[in-house]
Parts: structure tokens; C-alpha cells; sequence
């Protein structure tokens, strides 16, 4: 079993996931609470990683970070190195990929308050933010939870994006599902056999955590 | 009761405001003065629309509102304060509890701004003074719904509001926990003397709150006064039904005997009444409102009476409901008639026994909005 390979995954999905919860808790609640008309063309943007193959966000990403990319180029001027194939442009393309995971349960979570609660916060004189951290997060921390644990394992387990942004880099962007294809290329299935099981316990068992917290919240299936 | 500070000069709400939805028209204008105004209506009638945009929830298209001097809002200088910033209590019609918060920290949410000596105080005060003191490290889910009516209604009095909005906030309870309710409601609002909004469509806490009504129809203001004087005698189809009057029957004015200041209607069916002199012409199509309590059944032809509507019929169907009896009685169309248990008994009521209905010109009320239903 390749531990950097795993230890690597394991620090991405964690920087990646808390990240994602700072980014989209706002996101969300401007998502749930705005009246403007075209906040679909945000809930589009939103979701696309849900259907683009990720090669297609990774190639996008690559160019971005590319010497010649606004970001790259802004990277570039800021620390002095290049963004593609670091540990940073990895976790950047990724906040992308898994940003649906943990926009739709919060948005979810938020949608399903009853709107007179905040009513009844604002017309006792909180604040928005008193509101929010009063009473939306503690009554959708079962969205929170689920955002938090969605976007953990979705960038744990991905593969495209990481080829094409991180390319191949042991204990830099090398990630599980990379030393997998790596070893099964090389016909070492039994080392490969070894680091996919385990991918595929950690998520079952993440996602049974999930579903086992509160089966309202966004899930594929339908509710019961 | 919770004890106040000195009692502030009363104020005036005034309201003049006009909001548009796909579906009707709010158009409120009036003046709330300090003390009780029952706002009654049926629902869908704008009712909680009308609070929603006093405390700041909603903004209104057009117009202004003020309480005293101070502008809540004025759509000629672009101005609309915050919910936040109008100092309102409103206990919404479904309570809006915070169900993660115990009954205290309910109690204690709009008291952020001061120090925890003066909020643990009035907390203590408030739970005193809605018997509630028990309850306080309960949370909402674990209350009875009179309960969980008094928190409420203690969360937003303990912000000592300048207004209060009461959304039909005693709908279930019995009428003696709505009574002692009311008493500590009262003698809350005898220290302070503010503009208190109770919405209701039920017409016992109309009865129960007894001070000034007015009517919202289809979110327009309809007739203000005291309530017995104007759920009495409703002019419109909905505020009939909301009133709670039973019979609501459409006919047609065959004449119009002015030196009597009456008229004769014949209702659909055959039927024929005589109804006070309205501002309706010969041929009109127009509906008549009757409680079904305000009619008098007999078993014989009556004879000698001043009442000048005796119609023959037969009782149809009756039906036990609690210490009366309702039955339908058709004479021409249906009637609904409500008589004691005693007198069902005496009369020796049966489904097919013939009566004659008894009806007084006065009880009729000639209504608007005829085309209606």
C-alpha cells in the first residue's frame, strides 16, 4: 500500500472540504435567500461538475494555471513558482470539481427552515449574521455535516482533474486514485487491489455516516 | 404582570400603504390608536399580509407608515427601516418558537443588546408573568400548545415593543385559558398603552377581545366600529361567511315598499322574504344573510305575530353539535336553523316533520358582492 499516496489524498480532501465549507456556506445562503431572477445561471455554474467530465474541468484548470492562465500568471507573481502541478493548484481545481457536494446540501438544509424563524429573529432585532449563527446553522447542521463529508470523500476519490492539473508527482499531487491506475498500468494488482479496497470501505462507511445522520438532506435517492 | 418603567406616552400607528400580488390587491388605510383593534377577516383576506408589512417583512409599493413621529417607512423618500430597527412585537400565527432554544433562551433572544443582569431579570419577570416559570429550560417541542402560545407571546413582550402584532395567537385554546391570556395581555398593555393588532377570523375571540374591529375583504378595509355593531350586520358576502352566518341565499327584489322601508325578495326556490329597505333596485339579483340561530321554528302555523316571515317547510335533516341542534329545513332552498336540545325535544323533531320557519324582517341582512358564490 502506498502511505505517502494516502497520507497525500487525505490532506487534499481535508484542506479541500474545510475550505469548501467557508466558500460555500455564504454561497449557499445567498443561493437559498436572494430574490434576483437569474440566480439560476449561478446554481447552473454550481453544478456543472456534477455532469462535465472532469477531464474537461481539468483541462480548463490546466490552462488557467498555465503560465500563460490569468491565474497562473498571478500565481506566478505572488510566490515566484509556477501553480500547475503543486499541491496549491490541486486544491484549487478541486474546490471547483467538489463545490456541488457542498453547495446543494446546504442549500437543502437551508431551504427546508421554516422562513418565520428568521422572521421572527429579525423582527426580535438580530442581526442577519446573529440569525445565521443563532439559528439557521445550529437547525441545518445536519446539511452542514453532510456538506462537509461529501465534499471529503468526492475529493478523495477523484481522478481526472488530478491527472490533468497535478500530473504524476509522488508526495505532491501522486493522490490514491493515481497510484492506482499507476500500479494497475504496471500490473501490480495486487497492490492496487490493496489501496482501492480501501478507497472503497472509506467511502461507503462515509457515506453510510451520512445517509445514518439524516436522510432528508440531499441524497440520490428519493426521500422516504 | 411584567412589571414596566413609568408608562409611555400612547402613540398612534398610522397606515396608509397599497402592495400589489399577482392574486389581489392590500389597500389599508387607517390609524391604530393605543389599545386592542381586532383586524377580522377571512382567510386569504390580507390579514397577515397587512402585519408582515408593519413589521417590516414585506414593503409595501406605495404609501407611508408611521408610528407617532417616527417613519417606518414612506415610499415617496425611498425609506424603509429594517424589521430590526422598528421595535415591534409579533407573535406569528404558526408561534415561530426556536425549536433548538430552550423556553428561557426564547424568552431571552431579543434581549442581546443588554447586560446579563438586566436580561436574567426580565427574563425571571416575564416567565412570572405568563405563569410560565416552570417551564424554563424546556424546549418548544416539549410544550402544550397553550404553552407555547404564552412563551410567545412573553418573547416579544419582553422586548417591551412599541407595537404589537398578535396573528390569531389563541386560535385552539379553550375560552378560559383564552380569557386569562387576554387578562394578562390587558393588564400588561394598561402600563404602556400601545397599538396592539389582533388578526383573527374566529368569531369567539372577536367576542373575547371586545374592543375596536375593523374588516379586511379581499385586502381592502371594509367597515370599522365595534365589533358586535359590524359582525352583526355584515354587507358582504365574505364577511358574512367569516361572521359566521349560516344562511346565505340568493334571490331577487320584486318590490321595493319604501313608505315601510322595507322590501320583498323571492329566493331561488320560490320562497319569498320581506328584508329592510337596501340601496338595491326592483329586479336586482342580490343575497340576504340569516343566522341560523335568528330563526324561530314552530310546529303549527303561527298566528299573530310581528315577525313578517312565516315559511312553510320540512325538516330535512338534524345533527347534535355540542348543547344544540342544527337543522336543515327546506322551504323553497335549504335553511340552516339552530335550536336547544330542550326545544328539539319539546318540538318532538324529526327528519320529515313539517315546520314553519319564523324569520324577522331585522334578521335579514340584504349583502353587496352578489355575484359572488
Amino acid at each position: 500500500m502506498n502511505t505517502e499516496a494516502i497520507l497525500l489524498s487525505l490532506r487534499l480532501a481535508l484542506t479541500v472540504s474545510a475550505l469548501l465549507l467557508v466558500f460555500s456556506l455564504p454561497m449557499a445562503y445567498w443561493l437559498t435567500f436572494t430574490k434576483w431572477r437569474g440566480k439560476f445561471l449561478l446554481e447552473s455554474i454550481v453544478a456543472l461538475p456534477l455532469v462535465l467530465p472532469p477531464t474537461v474541468l481539468g483541462f480548463y484548470a490546466l490552462i488557467a494555471m498555465g503560465p500563460r492562465g490569468a491565474l497562473g500568471r498571478f500565481w506566478q507573481a505572488m510566490f515566484g513558482h509556477p501553480l500547475a502541478f503543486t499541491f496549491a493548484g490541486l486544491v484549487i481545481a478541486s474546490l471547483f470539481y467538489s463545490l456541488p457536494f457542498a453547495v446543494q446540501p446546504l442549500v437543502a438544509s437551508f431551504e427546508s427552515l421554516d422562513r418565520r424563524l428568521l422572521d421572527a429573529s429579525a423582527v426580535l432585532g438580530a442581526s442577519r449574521i446573529r440569525s445565521f449563527v443563532r439559528i439557521i446553522l445550529p437547525l441545518a447542521w445536519p446539511g452542514v455535516i453532510t456538506a462537509l463529508v461529501l465534499s471529503f470523500a468526492h475529493t478523495l476519490g477523484e481522478f481526472g482533474v488530478v491527472l490533468m492539473v497535478g500530473g504524476n508527482l509522488p508526495g505532491i499531487t501522486r493522490t490514491i486514485s493515481i497510484d492506482i491506475y499507476d500500479r494497475t498500468q504496471a500490473l501490480d494488482y495486487a497492490g492496487a487491489h490493496q489501496t482501492a479496497l480501501l478507497l472503497l470501505l472509506v467511502s461507503f462507511v462515509i457515506l453510510s455516516i451520512v445517509y445514518g445522520i439524516n436522510r432528508r438532506v440531499w441524497s440520490p435517492w428519493p426521500h422516504r | 404582570m411584567v412589571a414596566m418603567a413609568a408608562p409611555l406616552e400612547s402613540t398612534t400607528l398610522s397606515v396608509d400603504i397599497r402592495k400589489r400580488f399577482p392574486a389581489f390587491e392590500l389597500q389599508v388605510r387607517h390609524e391604530f390608536p393605543a389599545g386592542f383593534t381586532v383586524v377580522f377577516g377571512a382567510s386569504g383576506a390580507g390579514k397577515s399580509t397587512l402585519l408582515d408589512c408593519i413589521a417590516g417583512l414585506l414593503k409595501p409599493d406605495h404609501g407611508k407608515m408611521a408610528l407617532g413621529n417616527e417613519t417606518f417607512f414612506d415610499a415617496q423618500h425611498n425609506l424603509c427601516l429594517s424589521p430590526q430597527k422598528r421595535h415591534i412585537g409579533y407573535v406569528f400565527q404558526s408561534l415561530a418558537l426556536f425549536p433548538h432554544l430552550s423556553v428561557e433562551e426564547n424568552i431571552g433572544f431579543g434581549l442581546a443588546q443588554q447586560s446579563d443582569g438586566d436580561r436574567r431579570q426580565k427574563i425571571i419577570q416575564a416567565l412570572k408573568g405568563f405563569h410560565i416559570e416552570a417551564l424554563d429550560n424546556r424546549k418548544p417541542p416539549e410544550l402544550s400548545g397553550g404553552e407555547k402560545q404564552r412563551v410567545a407571546l412573553a418573547r416579544s413582550l419582553v422586548t417591551q415593543p412599541q407595537v404589537l402584532l398578535l396573528d390569531e395567537p389563541l386560535t385552539g385554546l379553550d375560552a378560559g385559558l383564552r380569557q386569562s391570556i387576554l387578562q394578562d395581555l390587558r393588564e400588561w398593555n394598561a402600563a404602556r398603552r400601545i397599538p396592539i393588532l389582533y388578526v383573527t377570523h374566529n368569531r369567539d375571540e372577536v367576542d373575547a377581545v371586545g374592543e375596536n374591529l375593523i374588516t379586511l375583504e379581499h385586502g381592502k378595509l371594509g367597515r370599522i366600529g365595534l365589533p358586535h355593531v359590524v359582525l352583526n350586520a355584515p354587507q358582504t358576502v365574505g364577511l358574512a361567511q367569516a361572521a359566521g352566518f349560516e344562511n346565505l341565499l340568493p334571490g331577487r327584489v320584486v318590490e321595493r315598499r319604501e313608505a315601510d322601508g322595507v322590501m320583498r325578495v323571492v329566493l331561488q326556490g320560490g320562497a319569498e322574504l320581506e328584508i329592510p329597505l337596501g340601496a338595491t333596485s326592483t329586479g336586482d339579483q342580490i343575497m340576504v344573510a340569516i343566522r341560523a340561530g335568528d330563526i324561530l321554528l314552530a310546529t303549527e302555523h303561527p298566528h299573530g305575530l310581528s315577525a313578517r316571515n312565516v315559511l312553510e317547510g320540512a325538516v330535512e335533516s338534524l345533527e347534535t353539535r355540542g348543547a344544540m341542534i342544527a337543522l336543515k329545513v327546506k322551504a323553497g332552498v335549504v335553511f340552516e336553523v339552530h335550536v336547544t336540545l330542550g326545544a328539539a325535544r319539546a318540538l318532538q323533531l324529526t327528519a320529515g316533520s313539517p315546520v314553519w320557519l319564523v324569520v324577522k324582517t331585522y334578521s335579514c341582512h340584504l349583502l353587496r358582492g352578489n355575484t359572488e358564490n
